[in-house]
């Protein structure tokens, strides 16, 4: 099973600098526990301290924002794209 | 109904021929008035095309003064201004651009006081601000006006824009529901920023602003676009309004403005440089 999985500048620190990475999970919080398997400090970045997405932190699987479809337990398979989007504020 | 002069028709010509715009659409942009939040990096490009194109009136608002960091990406300023306030500085290169348009200056910082009476005189609010308290106060204060609200972010190479119509589409706080707490997420001055990512972002602001006053094409309503100037891509995600959004839901719990400042570090931040 593979997922890409979009990075966005500010945690790329946590990504060896990679924009794109490759990861696997049934849901979208199995697929952020992954992640934090390999790039350690991930998850403290996305979720509270009870495990929530964070609530300047969107992630949408295949262009799909997931609070809309069924939040972190929302399911993926394999080939699907997950764009995590957090908020910006420069101008 | 005015009538344009020769010498408007003269100006406008290239865009007047243009069938979605012709002579009435210049008309409308003639009688629009705009405000422009932050002659920084996003709202200097956006300034500076909207009084080209004829928006009739364009109102600035900014507190801070031209520092010579600033020239990198703020095109609008220059270096003999430098140390001369924003808004000022903005007005005059916008009236030697266009004399024949109305600028308005606000030399401040829009508080949960004074916002609600600086946005009520103008159409549509573009959103060029540079931290969080400000972008959430000038949401908020859009939703419960009811004002056409063109946002746009930006943070090293990447850039976000949507446009927000109050209860037509997702607000601001339908897709990030409350600012994250200082720190967590940095800002231009921190992280840097590519000087033509501002330009890109600003542009895309006039653009929406320009296609909303002349009611032609789609707007970025329910539509997050997201740029990236390093593998040049603009992606369009899908965002939808909340139900449960603090300010625009169905039983909103946010009916007065908050000055989200007081509790950031950016006031400290400042004070201390």
């Amino acid at each position: 099973m593979s997922i890409k999985v979009r990075i966005p500048t500010p945690l790329q620190k946590l990504t060896d600098g990679k924009s794109e990475v490759e990861s696997s999970g049934k849901t979208v919080i199995q697929l952020i526990d992954e992640l934090e398997k390999k790039y350690p400090g991930i998850k403290e970045r996305l979720c509270d301290e009870k495990g929530n997405i964070r609530r300047f932190i969107n992630i949408f699987v295949n262009e799909k924002d997931i609070r809309f479809l069924k939040g972190q337990k929302t399911k993926l398979k394999n080939g699907d794209e997950v764009s995590i989007i957090p908020a910006i504020a420069g101008g | 109904m005015f009538k344009l002069s020769d010498e408007q028709i003269e100006r406008y010509s290239r865009q007047i021929i243009l069938s979605e715009i012709g002579g009435k659409g210049q008309e409308k942009l003639l009688k629009s008035k705009v405000l422009i939040i932050g002659l920084g990096g996003l709202g200097s490009p956006c300034a500076y095309y909207l009084a080209a194109a004829g928006v009739g009136k364009i109102g600035l608002v900014d507190s801070d003064k031209v520092e010579l960091n600033n020239l990198q990406r703020q095109i609008i300023h220059s270096t003999k201004n430098v140390g001369i306030s924003k808004v000022e500085s903005a007005k005059e290169k916008l009236l030697q651009l266009n004399p024949d348009i109305e600028i308005v200056t606000h030399s401040l910082r829009l508080t949960s006081k004074n916002i609600l009476n600086i946005i009520k005189d103008y159409d549509v609010i573009v959103d060029g601000s540079d931290n969080f308290p400000t972008r959430y106060l000038v949401n908020d204060a859009c939703v419960l006006s009811k004002k056409p609200l063109i946002h746009a972010g930006i943070l090293k190479f990447d850039g976000q824009a949507t446009t927000i119509i109050p209860h037509k589409g997702p607000c601001y706080r339908c897709l990030f529901p409350s600012p994250p707490p200082p720190g967590t997420v940095p800002s231009c001055q921190e992280a840097g920023i590519l000087g033509v990512v501002a330009g890109v972002l600003g542009l895309l602001q006039a653009t929406e602003t320009l296609k909303y006053i002349l009611q032609c094409g789609e707007l970025l309503v329910g539509k997050l676009l997201i740029f990236n100037a390093l593998s040049m891509s603009f992606r369009t995600l899908t965002i939808k309004r909340d139900r449960k959004c603090p300010v625009c839901g169905n039983n909103p719990t946010i009916k007065k403005l908050i000055d989200y400042e007081e509790f950031c570090q950016l006031r400290l931040r400042r004070k201390n440089a």
